[in-house]
């Protein structure tokens, strides 16, 4: 029981430490930072950094930006993976499989593999340094986890459901949308979440296609943060935090739905 | 029951993004992995296997980062899921306290690649980090370490905070897995006198095959997408010592603007990939029981 509980606590520490110092840090200046990296300083905590890097940095546009990209990520992701899975469990057969198999492929592949493919066509198409380019190629990439954990779920409802729809004359819009999708919600949920922290914390994309202030997210803002000011940690940190908090805020008013979306991807295969 | 054509419509919109953004990129890649192109000019050569050849004869850096990526990947396999399944095992019970320490395990889960990279620069770092201090303190300050500077350790420091990153996420799964075990089975075996360690073994054991599959898959698959990661924290450095396979397509992509030895390095890390994936396919199928 005591090397257990030891144990629990040895690991606990490992997690809120590092997490309270970004905090900590955050509120102290560079000089107290190297003074006592860890200590609360005496002559008291302040909130300059936040004021500093909003001055500094165009955050709010990368606020905005990362927003912008991750709403509409998520939720066009959402709706073509339903409809699609949708039309594999309304065929629901050797047609459907194929269906299946062509749009879960690419959860084997993983977006490095295909970056230099994927930076060429952006530069083609013209959508290097657009929010539209970064939301397209994020759509296509985490379609097929979508389609993957959609298609598991909408296959558990009952066969009947369809039926007595189409016998009441229901065409394959209504189903979808007014018998399927409301029945889904639970499923649809637990996916917006995983996908909202995929798209949320995406650096690659951002990375290869995106050179322009204006249009930078949060995670590619942050990387540049370490450029400016090398190993001024109360600045980074202060950018970390910031970068963070709606996921944090999220996380503990959705918790439930979190610990279900972010192992839905893996618990169905 | 007859379904109308129309279906297929609810294929249209995801299939074109799909075929443009997915497909396309990656049936290219394999066509790119044949030329020299260097990512600029409008024209390049044919060049045969060259590019493959160059990377598995001729290149030290690629194989370099092949064996630190499986480095990485078999440290962080190992200890990642051993951690998360002993720390599953032990906040099974759906207690209020187990429910708020599995909550913040899992939190790390949720930050981005680069915000827990600043992090970890932070800790390890040689002479403001905690880690240091903390050996210090302990008096055993000849451990302490140039964590990231040293080439020797320093991809053991980066999957060191893969498992601070992502064990929680899979002590969850784990979680789920061993609720999912019926308690009868454990009842009956208590019946029968067996002792803690045969009820791990003959039932909790093979009964997490399932969740262990999904653990180490998805262990490994993150693995080799540690990218953001490594990017943001050492880059590759020092001297390539924890440049892994993406890392360094990246590197000759866009540093070195070969673009045409890019992509055949992206062909053979699909196919490694591939192979792993279908190698921990047939294993851990092989390990399956049922009651």
């Amino acid at each position: 029981m005591f090397i257990r509980k030891s144990a629990v606590l040895i690991y606990a520490v490992l997690i809120l430490v590092p997490l309270l110092m970004v905090v900590l840090t955050s509120m102290k200046t560079l000089e107290q930072t190297f003074d006592n990296p860890l200590g609360i300083p005496v002559d008291g905590l302040i909130i300059d950094n936040f004021i500093n890097i909003f001055q500094e940095q165009t955050m709010a546009g990368y606020f905005v930006n990362s927003s912008v990209v991750t709403l509409s990520s998520v939720s066009l992701t959402l709706f073509f993976a339903a409809m699609i899975a949708f039309g594999i469990t309304r065929l629901n057969n050797w047609k459907g499989n194929v269906l299946f198999a062509l749009f879960t492929v690419g959860m084997m592949v993983p977006p490095q593999v295909n970056m230099v493919p994927l930076y060429s066509l952006v530069l083609d198409l013209g959508l290097t340094n657009s929010l539209l380019g970064l939301i397209l190629v994020n759509i296509a990439s985490t379609l097929p986890v979508g389609v993957f954990i959609l298609t598991g779920f909408m296959k558990t409802l009952p066969k009947e459901l369809f039926e007595a729809s189409t016998i009441d004359g229901a065409g394959n819009w209504r189903i979808f949308s007014k018998v399927v999708i409301p029945l889904s919600l639970p499923s649809l949920s637990a996916t917006a979440i995983f996908l909202f922290v995929m798209h949320w914390n995406d650096l690659l994309f951002p990375l290869l296609f995106i050179t322009d202030n204006a249009y930078k997210t949060l995670p590619l803002a942050l990387l540049d943060f370490q450029g400016q000011y090398s190993t001024n940690y109360p600045m980074l940190f202060t950018g970390v935090l910031i970068a963070s908090i709606p996921m944090v805020i999220m996380y503990i008013f959705l918790q439930r739905y979190f610990v279900a979306g972010m192992t839905s991807g893996t618990v169905k295969g | 029951m007859k379904i109308s054509k129309a279906i297929y419509l609810f294929f249209i919109p995801g299939l074109i993004l799909y075929s443009i953004f997915f497909l396309f990129p990656t049936v290219s890649a394999l066509y790119y992995s044949f030329t020299d192109w260097d990512g600029i000019s409008a024209d390049f050569n044919y060049v045969g296997f060259a590019n493959y050849e160059r990377a598995v004869t001729g290149d030290s850096i690629f194989m370099k980062s092949v064996g630190n990526n499986l480095e990485f990947m078999i440290f962080v396999a190992i200890f990642q899921t051993l951690a998360a399944l002993i720390f599953a095992i032990i906040l099974v019970k759906n207690t209020k306290v187990n429910y708020y320490l599995r909550a913040l395990f899992f939190f790390p889960t949720i930050l981005s690649s680069v915000s827990v990279a600043f992090i970890w620069a932070f800790v390890y770092d040689p002479n403001l980090g905690i880690l240091n201090q903390l050996l210090n303190l302990l008096g055993i300050g000849f451990l302490t370490q140039n964590w990231l500077g040293n080439g020797d350790i320093a991809i053991y420091s980066l999957a060191f905070t893969q498992v601070w990153f992502h064990a929680g996420q899979m002590l969850i799964i784990f979680v789920a897995g061993l609720h999912a075990i019926p308690n009868d089975l454990y009842e009956a075996a208590k019946m029968e006198g067996a002792s803690k360690w045969q009820l791990f073994r003959k039932i909790t054991w093979p009964l997490l095959a399932p969740s262990a599959t999904i653990v180490i898959a998805y262990t490994t698959i993150q693995s080799f997408q540690a990218f953001d990661l490594i990017f943001a924290l050492t880059g590759g450095g020092p001297n390539y010592s924890t440049e892994i396979i993406s890392t360094y397509i990246y590197t000759v992509a866009f540093r070195n603007y070969d673009f045409g030895y890019a992509s055949g390095i992206s062909v053979i890390f699909m196919c490694i990939i591939a192979l792993i994936t279908y190698i921990q396919f047939k294993v851990l199928r092989s390990n399956r029981v049922s009651y």
